[in-house]
């Protein structure tokens, strides 16, 4: 039978990853200088042992070879052969991404950096004291021939405790040739000393055929030390053929160690799109709603059956009861998607550790709430933006050491990841005790690249906001850690895209805290329904600002083209919802509908519909994968009374709106 | 087609085990560490066990000593799993009470010739 291992790749990356994130949490806590806890060094040591095992079975030959140097060296750390120093911790973090990338490399079908591979194969080797290239293949010549072999097979009274059968090894012999069997039964008790449970028969076995002492020996591998045994060559016709033992690996080039720079914080996906794990109890908890839900669906459909006025009563608290069971299975499905932030924040004590050597600063990190959860799309889009946060923290908020002394304030500094659940909402904070913004700074910079007019004086609110304005960077030189003046405004843009906001909160000599607030799921939206002409739109809750009654002579009209309504003290634009999607209406005057002002990225419009409706969480399903997408629509979703209705996309809208404007 | 345990803490040896026999008619359940291992075979008797040393908890070697001394356990074949090339680890599993060893990395058709070996 052939068994096709590539379909066992992916769980085998997915736990090799894993692996990877548990070695290097361990390396971590070896290279804060706790040396010797046993069993840090055995959770490392089990999972280079997993990958590499894994690695040979799925056929990654070359992942095997590099794991199997790391894991020999983790095996000496492990056996106390060896102290766990700085160098090796490095050297063991730096083997660690070698083979993340190698596994990635992998997992994509892309070519390996066998260069990179060698070099952290080399400096591995340094450590172990081994010779720097493998010894070359052997070539031997084995004598294959017809035989006749006498085996004298006698095994030892508790053989058969060993779960070993003699007869299914002779089974093993007679495919190796031909086989006959004598039983010697001088051993056996009488019948009235017979132990059961004891082999006292022992064998003569006669095997003919082109069979090689090995083979035999290997049939017989098992028992060693459990039985007597004695092969014998009684005859041969010599036949000598060459075999060459398996050539030794392919000599990788082996390149002198370059110190590389740390390739720190790359992005590695989470769980990389396909599959999710998902927590036993999570899975009880949904098949016990299930069971729940068959239970009142087949109380209700009783009343079906047999309805009487009288059941009115019975049916409501059915229904009640179905409408309750629904909503516990609806939130229990939505927490499948959920995954603890843990996921995102483990990979950052690397990078600021990584980090903060590079830069020649102290930092701890401290992290909390990692038990937070959110949905695993959220979650996968949150790693870059904070990413992103926490270089910058380190790069520019945390001063030198010299510099904190001098400022009177500890020399380590502290950069604070927390996570927390607030509202609907989930919320990471990522806070650090460094100089805090220089608004001067920032504000001159600002200047100069034309951002803010020379004369203007902003606030202090409107300069922190210019660090999310593009291709903002005060660093005075350009850094590979940060400072490439391209962060912060992807940062926001990219917390934008989920449906969330940042804010930052900054005390000059302090530090700086940015708080990022997001949704905790991207399935289900809090929407406005609205009607236009015969049907219903829904509108996200968060991108509406307020709803107003137009009075007429609010309006104008610009150079007859443009509508704009004046909201207080400024105008925004009005757009009509049944002319951008070409819906017959029933409302046209502004006075008889409501004009629903919504924002986005700071522009605010008015939108003209003719009711509002009801409030209500909704579901959002995709168009684009369902139909095709559709300008000024992000989605659909079906309404209680089983219609569907579009969701809008302002941002989408709002381009829209515009197009049509330049074109008229 | 025998009642196999198989005993790995890494998902991917227990998934290959299992869909590799499983694919051969056999009947497979899974345990990710000894102490599950020994909770699983006190539950149902297997005709064969396959386990692997290094794990959590429990290691193969000790599951190994824990089913021997079970009375539905002093024959059935026990076969560990091991990527130490050397003897010491079979010698180990050997005076634990196994049958025989197999040596990671093995492939499917390697594993079910070895099975073929201790299954009657």
């Amino acid at each position: 039978m052939k068994i096709d291992v590539t379909r066992f790749h992916k769980v085998y990356f997915e736990e090799s990853f894993e692996g990877l994130e548990s070695m290097e949490a361990g390396l971590l806590v070896l290279a804060k200088g706790a040396s010797g806890d046993p069993e840090t060094i055995n959770t490392i040591f089990r999972a280079a042992h997993s990958i590499k095992g894994g690695a040979g079975s799925f056929g990654f030959g070359d992942v095997m070879e590099f794991t199997h140097l790391l894991e020999t060296l983790l095996d000496q750390m492990r056996a106390g052969t060896r102290a766990a120093s700085r160098e090796i911790t490095t050297s063991l973090l730096d083997a660690v991404d070698v083979l993340r990338e190698m596994l990635e490399a992998k997992r994509d079908a892309q070519p390996v950096a066998s260069e990179r591979i060698a070099a952290a194969a080399q400096v591995l080797q340094k450590i172990l004291d081994l010779p720097c290239s493998p010894a070359p293949a052997a070539t031997t010549l084995d004598a294959v021939d017809q035989s006749i072999w006498r085996i004298d097979f006698r095994p030892h009274p508790h053989l058969l405790k060993t779960g070993n059968e003699p007869i299914r090894m002779f089974r093993e012999l007679a495919s190796l040739g031909q086989l006959r069997v004598a039983a010697n039964m001088s051993g056996v008790r009488r019948l009235g000393e017979i132990d059961p449970e004891e082999c006292r028969l022992s064998w003569n076995l006669t095997l003919v055929g082109m069979i090689e002492e090995r083979q035999i020996r290997e049939v017989f591998d098992w028992v060693e030390g459990d039985c007597d045994l004695d092969i014998v060559k009684v005859a041969s016709v010599e036949q000598m053929t060459p075999t060459a033992t398996e050539p030794g690996s392919p000599n990788a080039p082996i390149h002198p160690v370059q110190s590389e720079a740390l390739t720190v914080g790359k992005a590695t996906n989470i769980g990389d799109g396909g599959s999710i794990r998902v927590s036993t109890e999570k899975v009880d908890a949904i098949i016990n709603l299930v069971g729940e839900l068959v239970i009142t669906q087949s109380m209700l459909s009783q009343f079906g059956e047999q309805f009487d006025v009288s059941m009115i009563e019975k049916l409501r608290d059915g229904l009640g009861l179905l409408a309750r069971n629904t909503r516990e299975l609806q939130e229990t499905v939505l927490k499948i998607r959920m995954l603890p932030i843990s996921f995102c924040f483990n990979r950052f004590p690397r990078l600021v550790h990584d980090l903060s050597a590079k830069l020649g600063k102290k930092i701890q990190l401290k992290v909390g709430g990692e038990q937070t959860e959110l949905d695993k799309t959220v979650l996968e889009k949150i790693n870059e933006p904070l990413l992103h946060l926490i270089r910058n923290s380190l790069d520019h908020g945390i001063e030198s050491p010299e510099a904190r002394l001098l400022a009177g304030k500890p020399e380590v500094g502290t950069v604070q990841l927390q996570a927390s659940h607030r509202g609907g909402n989930v919320v990471v904070e990522i806070s650090d005790d460094g100089a805090g913004l220089n608004l001067a700074k920032i504000l001159a910079k600002a200047k100069e690249r034309g951002l803010v007019g020379p004369n203007e004086n902003p606030s202090k609110e409107k300069i922190e906001e210019l660090i999310f304005a593009p291709g903002f960077s005060t660093a005075a030189q350009l850094s590979d850690v940060s400072g490439r003046g391209v962060g912060m405004d992807i940062v926001k843009r990219n917390i934008k895209e989920l449906g969330g906001n940042i804010e930052i909160e900054n005390r000059p000599g302090l530090g700086t805290k940015f708080t990022i607030k997001l949704p905790l799921t991207l399935a289900i939206l809090d929407g406005q329904i609205v009607k236009v002409g015969d049907q219903a739109f829904v509108v996200p809750l968060v991108s509406i600002v307020e709803s107003v009654q137009v009075r007429r002579g609010q309006t104008s009209l610009i150079s007859g083209q443009e509508e704009l309504y004046r909201l207080r003290d400024k105008y925004i634009p009005v757009l009509r919802l049944y002319e951008i999607f070409n819906i017959p209406p029933s409302v046209t005057q502004l006075e008889q509908g409501l004009l629903m002002v919504i924002e986005d990225n700071g522009q605010q419009a008015g939108v003209f519909v003719d009711d509002l409706l009801a409030q209500q969480q909704v579901v959002i399903k995709s168009m684009e994968s369902n139909f095709q997408k559709v300008e000024g629509i992000s989605g659909a979703t079906i309404l209680g009374d089983g219609t569907v209705s579009m969701i809008l996309d302002i941002p989408g809208i709002l381009n829209l709106s515009r197009q049509r404007k330049v074109a008229a | 087609m025998a009642n196999i345990l198989t005993v790995d803490d890494s998902a991917s040896m227990r998934q290959m085990i299992s869909i590799s026999l499983e694919g051969a008619g056999h009947i497979v359940t899974q345990a990710w560490n000894g102490e599950d291992g020994l909770i699983a075979a006190q539950k149902q008797k297997f005709d064969l066990v396959l386990t692997d040393v290094n794990m959590p908890k429990m290691d193969g070697l000790e599951l190994t000593r824990q089913l021997r001394k079970l009375d539905t356990y002093k024959f059935t074949p026990i076969l560990i799993l091991t990527t130490e090339a050397g003897g010491d680890k079979k010698t180990e599993g050997k005076s634990a009470g196994a049958t025989g060893w197999l040596v990671k990395p093995f492939d499917p058709e390697q594993l079910l010739r070895t099975i073929g070996k201790v299954l009657g």
